[in-house]
């Protein structure tokens, strides 16, 4: 499988990532050369092989439900560009 | 007077706790080297002169009482991808900027409650993608190691090349670092350096800038085995934070060392010899298998037979998760923020700006294979070949197999800014064959130095072991170090 310029434009937009015409083109011989490179994976035989979903074959560790954290807004907002009482600012999203 | 940076881990240690030096000298003598040698070697991003003169006075209080942990006063470096309190925590990544964490991962804390002192943050390829640290948005590392008789800037190896670095370049005693598919092995064996990648679950990711979460794994770069054995004990932990933390107690690895590996039984994986491959890499296997074999262990060769599949199944299954991990890199939480006409031009603008060339490859390529129509025929696949790699060493181990031995890397150090490679991303990615089927299937891993190539520069062996099995890493390693001795970098920067 290979991507042309129009995919690679709609990956970008999936990926949120502006890209100008000079990137995307740049990209789309970037991205050929890789799932040439994986592509070879085609050929390996996975018939009732079960994908791998855990490095270690181990049960999710699960923690009590209760509330063992918070009362840090002033942390959490501490590294934002844009806030306002412990609120992120964004540009407006609705009219 | 001799240089105290010269120092390994343990031997500082041991003039700690005698009194013969203070940790302000040991850390004073690291700053200044820092200072001289920074400005050439570009290892750190960020030094912390306040933090570590304060916690070196703290660390010689408790000495002179006879306390302290178990690397009190010993000078470390960090990479830049673990969080720390306060301090520079950008990935070497623009989109980052100005990111001061209000928190501390757990591995960089368990070295502080052992007593170390903090250097600085060190260099590493962009959100550790790469293998030469060429991606880093504060520019290349360079190795302190030149062929003989040439002055040509060579590569670390990446990610982690600022941590080997500045352990090669005796600018901090130790560090910490990552591998994702190869990050602590590859640039170890660039700089003659010991590194060793953990089993899947034995240092904590929290605090840990994640990049493909299902293979990230921190571990330490040291100048030789009791040093990397010494760090990993502090460096890993049972973490409720980290809900992949594996609940095992962490063994004293240092005692490892020094016991016999008579009898051992050493897998010589046939797949590694690959087309190709260059003769001194081949002659320096050969030379491994024969001091294990004198050392008394029984070498067998044994069969990998997915081991060609996992550098393409790593380019799907790690950038997938990266695609994922990074979505978070948006503008409204932390790092850059650059302005549009509404929230979906402001966040493409963005990670336009923010994210380096290779962040954006990966990411697209992440989003690819992560859409709709290619889910299952690419990372399904991914996944399905994925098993297929991790019982190919289980069979491996069933049969009887103690330690697999393998080189570390396909080739010594080579330029910076390398045509070829820089030209080709799969050329850049094939440094990773040998390292990146343990990532897969979760394995521990450690390269350790083994010889010289023509030029003069480091050449490394790879152990890979039994999950959990890090002593035997350990244990094997240090019986290579006392064959080929240790190598050191002459000084010109």
């Amino acid at each position: 499988m290979s991507v042309d310029l129009a995919t690679v434009k709609r990956v970008a937009r999936l990926a949120r990532i502006a890209v100008s015409e000079d990137d995307a083109s740049r990209m789309v011989g970037e991205l050929n050369a890789i799932l040439g490179f994986v592509e070879q994976l085609q050929e390996v035989d996975v018939d009732g092989v079960e994908p791998m979903t855990s490095a270690m074959p181990m049960a999710m560790k699960k923690r009590q439900d209760g509330v063992t954290d918070g009362d840090k807004a002033g942390d959490i907002v501490a590294n934002a560009p844009a806030t306002e009482e412990n609120f992120f600012l964004v540009p407006k999203v609705v009219e | 007077m001799t240089d105290l940076t010269r120092l390994t881990i343990s031997e500082a240690r041991e003039r700690l706790r005698g009194k013969e030096i203070t940790a302000s000298e040991l850390t004073d003598a690291y700053l200044g080297a820092i200072e001289q040698a920074n400005p050439a070697l570009n290892a750190y991003v960020t030094v912390t002169p306040d933090q570590a003169s304060a916690m070196a006075k703290a660390s010689d209080e408790k000495l002179a009482k006879g306390e302290g942990g178990a690397l009190e006063g010993i000078p470390l470096g960090v990479k830049d991808l673990f969080g720390t309190e306060g301090v520079h925590t950008q990935a070497a990544s623009h989109i980052l900027d100005g990111f001061k964490p209000r928190y501390e991962s757990t591995v960089t804390a368990n070295l502080w409650a052992d007593g170390a002192v903090m250097l600085g943050k060190l260099n590493m390829d962009e959100f550790a993608m790469g293998s030469s640290n060429e991606t880093s948005h504060y520019g290349p590392v360079i190795n302190p190691w030149r062929a003989k008789g040439s002055n040509k800037q060579l590569v670390p190896g990446g990610s982690s090349g600022g941590s080997a670095a500045a352990v090669a370049g005796f600018l901090c005693a130790g560090a910490t670092a990552t591998d994702t598919g190869g990050s602590i092995r590859q640039p170890a064996a660039f700089t003659g350096t010991v590194g060793i990648k953990p089993t899947y679950g034995r240092c904590s990711r929290w605090g840990i800038v994640a990049y493909a979460s299902s293979l990230d794994q921190a571990g330490p770069i040291a100048r030789d085995v009791r040093d990397a054995a010494i760090l990993l004990k502090s460096m890993a932990s049972v973490d409720d934070k980290d809900t992949t933390s594996v609940d095992l107690p962490v063994p004293d690895y240092e005692a490892a060392l020094g016991r016999s590996v008579k009898g051992m039984k050493v897998g010589i994986p046939k797949e590694y010899r690959v087309d190709g491959m260059a003769r001194e890499i081949e002659d320096l296997w050969q030379k491994g298998i024969a001091w294990l074999k004198d050392a008394g262990a029984e070498i067998v060769e044994v069969s990998l037979p997915h081991t060609r599949y996992a550098l393409p199944t790593y380019y799907i299954i790690s950038p997938a998760e990266a695609s994922s991990n990074l979505a978070r890199y948006d503008g409204v939480r932390y790092g850059l923020r650059a302005p549009g006409k509404d929230i979906v031009e402001m966040y493409e603008n963005t990670r336009a700006a923010g994210f380096g060339k290779e962040v954006k490859r990966r990411v697209m390529i992440g989003t690819y294979v992560l859409s709709a129509g290619y889910y299952d025929a690419y990372y399904i696949r991914a996944q399905k070949v994925r098993t297929l790699i991790k019982k190919d060493f289980d069979d491996v181990f069933s049969a009887g197999v103690d330690v697999i031995l393998t080189p570390a890397t396909p080739s010594a150090a080579f330029g910076i800014a390398d045509q070829e490679m820089t030209a080709d991303p799969v050329k850049m990615y094939l440094n990773d064959v040998f390292t990146v089927t343990v990532n897969m299937a979760g394995l521990p891993g450690i390269a350790v130095p083994a010889g010289l190539d023509g030029n003069g520069l480091p050449l490394g062996l790879q152990l890979i072991g039994k999950p959990f099995e890090e002593e035997t890493l350990f244990q094997t390693a240090h019986v290579i170090e006392q064959a080929a001795g240790r190598f050191q970098p002459e000084k010109w920067w």
